[in-house]
């Protein structure tokens, strides 16, 4: 059975004072994450297929081709687990 | 290194050697012992804190310092300020990213026993009078330090005619390898200051005495007594190749290079309706480095989206969360150029920026 961290490689704070979340994808599994995520969330706008502006369950994120995904205003690490389970598993 | 007497050991010994002078004349040091081998900049910054800082610094002292430093040159100086119970004092920046040179220059007393100030800010690319803020430094007995990390790699530095008394720099901003850096210290200081960190290389002797039942130890004499351990040999090496390639091209060809693609780049950038270009946009007071904002764009969503096609910038707050303070600014993304890029690769970057626009 698959888990959130056989799609996340490093979840970080970004620099800035933003206190935004990055949430990188493993390599390997970057396009399935990018897959799976555009197919459960809403999409709102989308820059060049390289910047997914997304919402899921109330909470806006934008989702980059290079495997990564940025949240903000997520309330905790707890929340942020729960989005990813919902939008990967 | 130094003491070995093996083919291997005296030919890294000669070539190690050989390096520091090579530094040493890049920034017109007086000779090479004047050149402190390091990791790079912050570590040149810390040896300074904690050799110079820890045992001169006293309760009252000063240190100035401005709100547009690096982390490396703010937190080394409140860590030690803590210890020693003397006070930082921050010099105020202008409103377009310059210094302030009147309120640095107010906050001089005959408690100032050391001035720090960064040649060139990383973020904005101001490039900053360190030569006059030493000689208003000299004039109340303190000390200059200039963080030339962003100086160095881009411009002819002369630390005799700046008249500092440190220079801190790192090879991987000037195409030597992560992993080393120099300080450059007058000798007369450095032969005052105490050692950094303790163990081979940079001791003349350690001798134990059966009577007090301890060792008595010498410092060897410096840069190598700020060397401890065995040190980046190939680093050293590679740094000093790195310079002779510079050299090669001539570092007022180098600055002139960046000069013409930094004047090139913000005339096109401010051409762009979303992009906001910070810090000064008169190409005489900066050097190749240019930071900016798009409308409806995180300063990671440029760097990203740029890294797609690509294009590596840094976003974020650089390590310099004051200076974005002063900006009033969440973060930024930064555009810099080198001698080995183009006005056809800045061409491309707008073409980018305009495809962003359109978010």
């Amino acid at each position: 059975m698959s888990t959130v961290e056989d799609y996340v490689a490093r979840i970080e704070g970004t620099c800035g004072a933003e206190k935004d979340i990055i949430v990188v994808f493993k390599y390997e599994k970057k396009e399935e994450a990018i897959t799976r995520i555009l197919k459960k969330a809403e999409l709102k706008n989308n820059l060049s297929g390289i910047i997914f502006e997304l919402t899921f369950q109330g909470v806006s994120f934008r989702v980059y081709s290079s495997g990564k995904a940025i949240f903000r205003s997520i309330k905790n690490r707890e929340a942020l687990n729960a989005i990813l389970a919902a939008l990967l598993l | 290194m130094h003491r070995a007497v093996h083919t291997l050991s005296q030919e890294a010994t000669e070539l190690h050697e050989k390096a520091r002078e090579k530094v040493a004349e890049f920034i017109n040091a007086k000779e090479s012992a004047e050149i402190v081998f390091v990791r790079g900049t912050t570590e040149a910054i810390n040896l300074v804190a904690y050799s110079w800082g820890l045992r001169n610094l006293k309760q009252g002292d000063e240190v100035l310092l401005s709100l547009m430093e690096h982390h490396s040159n703010i937190v080394p100086w409140e860590i030690i300020s803590k210890m020693t119970g003397s006070n930082v004092k921050y010099a105020q920046v202008n409103n377009d990213g310059t210094l302030d040179y009147d309120d640095y220059e107010s906050k001089f007393t005959s408690k100032t026993k050391l001035a720090c100030l960064s040649h060139v800010s990383n973020v904005s690319g101001v490039i900053n009078d360190v030569k006059r803020i030493a000689k208003v430094a000299h004039e109340h007995g303190a000390l200059m330090l200039v963080d030339g990390a962003q100086s160095v790699p881009h411009m002819p530095v002369d630390v005799k005619d700046l008249d500092a008394d440190f220079l801190a720099f790192s090879g991987h901003k000037m195409l030597g390898p992560t992993g080393i850096g120099a300080l450059y210290g007058k000798k007369s200081l450095l032969e005052k200051m105490e050692p950094f960190q303790g163990g081979g290389e940079m001791i003349k002797e350690v001798s134990y005495s059966k009577k007090s039942e301890h060792c008595g130890i010498s410092w060897n004499d410096p840069p190598w007594k700020f060397e401890a351990g065995t040190p980046n040999i190939a680093g050293g090496i590679a740094l000093a190749e790195a310079i002779k390639y510079l050299e090669r091209l001539g570092m007022t060809e180098v600055l002139r290079h960046e000069v013409t693609l930094t004047e090139y780049a913000l005339k096109r950038m401010q051409e762009l309706k979303k992009v906001t270009v910070y810090g000064p946009t008169d190409v005489s007071l900066k050097c190749g480095i240019i930071p900016f904002g798009v409308d409806g764009l995180s300063s990671h969503d440029v760097a990203l989206f740029c890294d797609n096609y690509g294009i590596m910038l840094r976003s974020g707050f650089h390590c310099a969360q004051p200076l974005h303070q002063v900006f009033k600014l969440q973060s930024s993304a930064r555009s810099s150029f080198y001698i080995y890029n183009i006005t056809q690769e800045i061409d491309r970057f707008i073409e980018i920026l305009k495809e962003m626009e359109q978010f």
